[in-house]
Parts: structure tokens; sequence; C-alpha cells
């Protein structure tokens, strides 16, 4: 029965991926990347990774698609005659997917128990994980603490994005009388539907960001959805308004004391004679410790996430309002 | 606690200072923080040189789990000679930047410049101090992120292009890397560079592991720009502010050559890698096509910044060549020339910055005449080139040296020739620039605005200079460096001395 549901749903993977690639309409291009994500989710559900489902749900098929949407309203929605050759692409492409298969050959068999991948680093996370971290949620010991480097790392790539995006776009918006509103003023039904629904999903976002040491969830898709509530604010009632809530200067600042937050950890385990980012140091009972660092640079990364997602939609939005007044 | 944490401060010092830097905000603290950052971090990286140096590997549990389970980072002499080279130059730029980019980039974006300057910065010094495969990938996701920025910045609008183009191929270079890691981590359930070595023997001659190997050289040769996948370099390099340029060219696609070394000789094994896998032979082949074939393409260019760029892609090609070689002296010139290549390509690109500043051109016809309206930094260029050529008494002829040693030693006397002929190239690519420089006239409208660039520039060019100049003379300092950190390598990674 199992085999079957990966069947369809790697099918249905395949032939998203195949639409995408023949379709011209850059919109609905852009709708199936979210179906492709929605359903690489659900085939990490099937793998049992439901941390992992969960993040590919909030960031590839929330967030992206709505990044994606907005990139759209900058270069329209169909796609140029492309008059490159196409046979180097697909002999690259060829040569790259044999490659990949011929990798696969050799495979350990897939989902077998004694495997390397399960026999190796994994039984200690498995055993000692619940001694020494203390969280029940083991996915969070190892990318919060046992390998908490890593996160502080893919922090600062979120954050080198906002650098990035503000370098290249800016955010700026020209304030007098003949600047159109943006967002829906007309629709009443949007904007009632909107507020009603805003505070259930900042709501849900504290419930992610504080629930990660227990079960799915943790700063990066906390942030994502957090910021995913403050850009519907900003779609349906208008940029102007959204930016008296926040500030884009308010939210640069956000962006980088998130990431000197979750640094700040690190710096005041070294000042407790410990290594960078040893949790054990942070309160006298180590394992309390392990529950106070993982707490805070959690939320370190959810401040960061959630300020760099809203920065790259500001920069967006406030483009395309530039063009449109021009 | 600075002395137990020195291991990690090159990485978490600019990785700090870079949103401090936006909560900065205005341009002139940003500046002296990031200037004084980098000189921290380069004045560290000398001590961690010499500590390595003198008592041995420096390994260090980051958050204090041990590996394989935490991440740890390694120093040994290969890793802390090239962090040297990456922050000494990064600090030099800096003080570089201070007025070269009052020209080239927008006012409102300096403040971004220095902070993505940081961010790669950081980047580079966590790729080459990691010794966790996935550790990497993160940080070369960094400096990435931070290059397309640094080099979208200029006011040139073309570098919008160049940056998109480096972008789509730097991220699949990166993807390759990453799919490469996930191959041997299927095969062995470790992410830790000295545990994968000691596994990946177990599983020598599996499908798996080749196909990892292969998928890691190709994205690792496409980050280092080896020629034929170097494409994306040269539009980059050109269009990018000169700032920018100096900085990357001596640092981004050596340290991606350091990853190159790293993968070959302490993960995958010298032996597996090049007597199974019969590696060396497609290595020099690209390499010594990089050489001939670039340097002509750099001889044909009217930009002084795109003759550089390919010039770079064909230095390059030497220091694979190096590595292909497969003997210590080899090797020891591929790392030499790590270094050496630093010294002299940022002094160039500085020189060729300072001329931007001063005449809002890097074409060839520019240069015309600047031998005497700007006599010290043409001085500096016409140094700087004579290294890139292999004169005696400069660093390039001492990589040279080792380098057409290595080749002799196997009996390749093709290769000797080869490098022999790539610096003739070199002679006219630096010849036709100096011509215009010493013996041509000015044109009349550029007579009035040429004078000579200001300290602030000349000082950090001119001390790339005399470097360039006194580790030609004085070679202990480098040799030796390269030498115990190539004879480390071809241990393939045995742990010497680990010190907690």
């Amino acid at each position: 029965m199992i085999e079957w549901i990966d069947l369809i749903l790697l099918g249905m993977l395949a032939l998203t991926a195949l639409r995408v690639i023949f379709l011209k309409d850059l919109f609905a291009v852009v709708m199936l990347f979210g179906i492709y994500s929605f359903l690489s989710a659900l085939v990490f559900i099937v793998l049992d990774a439901v941390d992992v489902a969960f993040t590919e749900a909030a960031v590839g098929a929330g967030i992206s698609t709505v990044l994606m949407l907005g990139t759209l309203a900058l270069t329209g929605r169909t796609e140029k005659e492309n008059t490159h050759s196409k046979l180097l692409p697909i002999l690259v492409v060829s040569v790259t997917g044999a490659a990949l298969i011929y990798g696969t050959l050799d495979m350990p068999p897939f989902g077998n128990p004694d495997n390397p991948i399960h026999q190796h680093v994994a039984p200690r996370y498995i055993e000692d994980s619940p001694k020494e971290v203390g969280l029940p949620n083991m996915v969070t010991s190892v990318l919060a603490s046992y390998r908490g480097f890593d996160t502080l790392g893919e922090t600062v790539v979120v954050f080198s994005a906002a650098i990035g995006v503000l370098a290249l776009l800016g955010i700026r918006r020209e304030e007098d009388n003949n600047t159109p509103e943006s967002g829906f003023k007309e629709h009443r039904v949007l904007q009632i539907v909107a507020k009603i629904t805003i505070p259930l999903v900042i709501l849900f976002a504290l419930y992610v960001q504080f629930h990660g040491d227990f079960g799915p969830g943790g700063g990066f898709q906390a942030g994502v959805i957090a910021a995913a509530a403050f850009i519907l604010y900003g779609l349906v009632f208008g940029l102007a308004k959204s930016m008296a809530v926040i500030s884009p200067m308010f939210l640069r600042y956000m962006a980088a004391s998130g990431v000197l937050l979750y640094a700040g950890v690190g710096l005041f385990s070294m000042m407790q004679g410990g290594n960078f980012l040893d949790y054990n140091l942070l309160a006298s009972d180590p394992v309390a410790g392990q529950h106070y660092g993982i707490l805070i640079i959690e939320l370190g990364v959810g401040i960061t996430v959630f300020a760099v997602m809203l920065t790259i939609f500001y920069a967006f939005a406030s483009q395309t309002e530039r063009s449109n007044i021009q | 606690m600075l002395e137990q944490n020195l291991a990690a401060l090159p990485i978490i010092l600019p990785l700090i200072a870079a949103p401090l830097a936006i909560i900065l905000g205005r341009t002139m603290p940003i500046w002296i923080l990031a200037t004084l950052v980098s000189g921290c971090a380069s004045i560290i990286s000398l001590q961690l040189l010499d500590t390595v140096l003198t008592t041995g590997v420096i390994s260090y549990a980051v958050g204090g789990w041990q590996a394989p389970w935490g991440i740890e980072l390694r120093i040994d002499t290969a890793n802390a000679f090239v962090l040297v080279a990456v922050t000494a130059i990064s600090t030099l730029v800096l003080l570089f930047s201070k007025d070269s980019i009052v020209k080239e980039i927008d006012c409102s974006k300096h403040a971004l410049f220095y902070t993505a300057h940081l961010l790669c910065l950081a980047g580079l010094s966590g790729i080459l101090i990691t010794g966790d495969a996935f550790n990497l990938f993160v940080f070369l996701e960094i400096s990435s992120l931070a290059t397309y920025t640094l080099v979208s910045l200029a006011r040139d609008k073309r570098c919008l292009t160049a940056a998109f183009r480096y972008l789509v191929m730097g991220t699949i270079g990166a993807t390759f890397i990453l799919i490469g890691v996930g191959l041997l981590y299927m095969k062995t359930g470790t992410l830790n560079m000295l545990d994968l070595a000691t596994r990946i023997d177990l599983y020598d001659s599996s499908r798996t592991i080749n196909t990892g190997l292969a998928f890691i050289i190709v994205g690792v040769s496409i980050k280092l720009a080896l020629f034929p996948l170097h494409m994306w370099l040269p539009p980059a390099y050109t269009h990018a502010p000169s700032a920018v340029t100096a900085f990357l060219a001596s640092t981004a696609t050596k340290v991606a050559v350091y990853v190159m070394v790293r993968f070959i000789f302490t993960i995958f094994g010298a032996s597996y890698v090049f007597h199974s896998m019969g590696m060396e032979t497609i290595l020099m082949l690209f390499a010594i096509i990089a050489i001939f074939k670039c340097s002509y393409t750099a001889a044909m260019q009217k930009n002084v910044k795109s003759t550089l760029a390919y010039s770079s892609v064909a230095q390059i090609g030497y220091m694979v060549l190096g590595i292909s070689l497969v003997n210590v002296t080899g090797l020891m010139s591929g790392l030499l020339h790590i270094f050496n290549h630093a010294l002299m390509k940022g002094a160039l690109f500085m020189a060729v910055g300072a001329v931007f500043y001063r005449l809002g051109s890097a074409d060839i016809s520019a240069f015309k005449g600047l031998g005497k309206r700007m006599p010290l930094t043409m001085a500096a260029f016409t140094l700087a080139g004579l290294s890139i050529i292999g004169v005696p008494l400069t660093v390039g002829f001492i990589s040279k040296w080792y380098l057409v040693t290595a080749a002799l030693e196997q009996s390749h006397w093709f290769i000797a020739a080869a490098v022999l002929g790539g610096s003739l190239l070199a002679v006219v690519y630096i010849g036709r620039i100096l011509e215009a420089a010493y013996f041509q006239e000015p044109d009349e409208a550029n007579v009035a605005k040429i004078s000579e660039a200001p300290l602030s520039m000349l000082i950090p060019m001119w001390i790339l200079v005399i470097a360039n100049i006194y580790f030609g003379i004085d070679t202990s300092f480098t040799t030796e460096a390269a030498q115990h950190a190539a004879e480390l390598l071809f241990q393939n990674g045995q742990v010497m001395e680990v010190k907690p």
C-alpha cells in the first residue's frame, strides 16, 4: 500500500516538473512550483520526516510562492522566446541525470536499519540526546545544539539574502498625494476575512516558534508564518499601512538583532569558559542550559527570518509601486 | 577565554560585525569596525599559523560536542596558510576601498558594501577553518551570496547581468557540491571530514562514492573557475567595483582551490582520486588549456580589468596543474601560488582601481601616458605585472620554479615547457598595458584630470607590492609553510597531534 502512495506522489512530482519546463505562462509556473513543494512535503511526511515536511510546506509552498509572484508583478508573466541553442542544456541535464541514477545503483537499500546513516552517528542522537539535551524532538536537538553552528550559518545566509535585496532594490516609497493606494480598498469581504485570519496566523506562528522543542516547528517555520501574516496585511490594506505597522528601518534592526541574539548566546558561553555555542554553561544544570540555549537561538532564528522575509516583500512591493507610478 | 577560542574567532568576529554594521547604520563607523575586525582576524590567523607550525593541528569542538556528533573546526598548516592570505588581503582591500568605492558605488550603498564584505570574509574563513563537509557548504552559501551582492553594487549597470550570471553558475556549483556531500553521507553516515576519510576507505569502489566525487569535483571546478567552467568569471571581475574585484580575485577562487585540495587529499585520499579514478589526467588537460587559451584571450582584451580577469583563470590553471602532478612539490607549488597569486592580483587590481578612480575608465586607452602622470601607481602595476610573468626576485618566480621542479620530478617535460610558454603569453598581455602607460602620449581630453592616486589607495597597494618582492627574496616563510602543508595533506589527513 505504502509503495503505491510513494509511486503516485513521485509520479505527480515528475509530471509537475515536466509541465513547468514546457509552460510559457510564468504565473502558472509559479503555481506549479507551489504544488511541487506541497508534493515534496507529502513525500517527506511519508518518510516520517515531519520537520522537513513542515519547513518545505511553509517555505517552499508558502513564502517562496508569494515572493515569486512579487517578482512576476515586476517582470511580466510570459516567458520571452529563448534564442539560445537548447542542445548544450539538454546534454548537461541528461549527463547530470544519468550520473545521479548511476550513483543510486550502489545505494544502501532504502529504509534498511543497518544502513550507515542509521548506524554511525545517529544512534548517539537517539539514545543520548534525551539525557544530554533533554528535548523530546530529536530533530531540534540536532539542528539547534549538536549542529547549532550550521543553523547559525543558515540564519546568516538568510540575513545575507536581505543585504542582497536591499543593495539591489532598496525600499523607497515616493510619499505624495498622487501615489495610488495599493491594496484592495473596494473588497470589503477580503478585508474582513483578512482581519479575522491575521491574528490567528500570528498566534499559530508563536505556537510553532515555542513548540519546536516538542514537535515539528521552530524558528524558521515560525518566522515565515508570521511574515506571511504581515504580507497578507500588506496585500489587502496596502503597503503604506503595512509600513506604518512595521517600518523598513525597524525590520533592518530586527534582522540584525536576530543574528546577534544567536551569536550572543555563543559569546556568552565563551565568557563562561566554554566553547562557542556550548549551552551547557548557560545554567548551573547542563540540561537546563541546553533548554535556555535552544529557546533563545530559536527566537533569534525566528526574528531574523521574519524580518528578512518581510524586508524582501517590502522591497519588491515598493518597486512595483514605483513602476506603476511611472 | 580568547586563547581557548582562538580557532573560532576568524569566523565569529566578522560574523558578528556584519549585523552590528547594520545597526550602526552610518558609513564611517562601519568602515572603522570592518577594518578593525578584519585586522584582528589577520593577526589571529598569523598566530594560528604559528601555533600549527610549532605544535601541530588545532581541533575545536563547536558547542562542546565532540566530532563526529558535533561540528569540528580543524586548523592545519594548509588552511592556516590560506587564511593568513585571505584575512590580510581583506584588511588591505578595506583600507583601499574607503576612497575607491566613492567613485564606483552609489553613496547610499556604502554601508551595505561593508556589511557584504564582512559576510563574505566570514564565509571564506568558515570554509577554510571548518572540519565538517556540510558546514563547509553552509559557509560557501554565505560567502557566495555576499559575493553576488558585492559584484552587483557597481554604478556600471552591466554589473547586474554579470552578477546574475555568476549567481546562476555559482548556485549550480554549490548544488553539485551539496549533492556530492549527500551521496557521501548516504554511504558513510557521517559529515566530519576526518571521519569521512576513514569510512570512505571501506567503500572505495562503490558507484555512489564515485558519483559523489564527480559531483564535488565539477561543483568545485565551477567555483574556482577551471576552464571550461570559467565563463562567469571575466564579466563578474570586469564590471564589479575595483575594490570588490581586488578582494575576490585574490581570495574567493583561491579558497575554492583550497576546497578542491581538501576534498581530494583529506577526504577522498590521493590514491583513490588519482590512482583508482585517474582524475589527474583530466585536471592536467584542462589546466594546460586554461593557461594557454585564457592567457591568449587576456592579450586580446581592450579592458585592463578584463585582461587581468582572464589572466586569473590562467593562473588558476597553474594551481590546478600543481595539484594534478600528484607529488609533494606539485601540491606545494599549488598552495604557494594560492598565496603568491593573492599578492600579485591584489596589487594589480588595486592599481587598476586607482586608475579608475582618477579617469573613470579601465580601458587600455585610458592607460596611455600614465607612466608620467601616475608614476607610483604605474610602478606598482609594473612590479606586480613582473610577478605575474614570473621574473626572478618576485613571488611569481618562486611558485613557477617549484611547479617546474615538480613537473621535472615526474619527468613531464612538456609541462615544464607549458609553464614557460604561459609566462611568455603573460609578457604579451602585461607588456601591452605597460607599453601604453610608458610609451604612448595621453589623449588630450584626459590630461587635465590626471594626478597621482590618493595615499589611502597607494599604501595598501604598495604593501602588497613590497610583499611581492619580499617573499620573492626571502622565501623561507612561505615555502616552509607550503611544504609542511603539502606533506601533511599527502599523509592523507592522518592526525599528528590533537590539541583539546
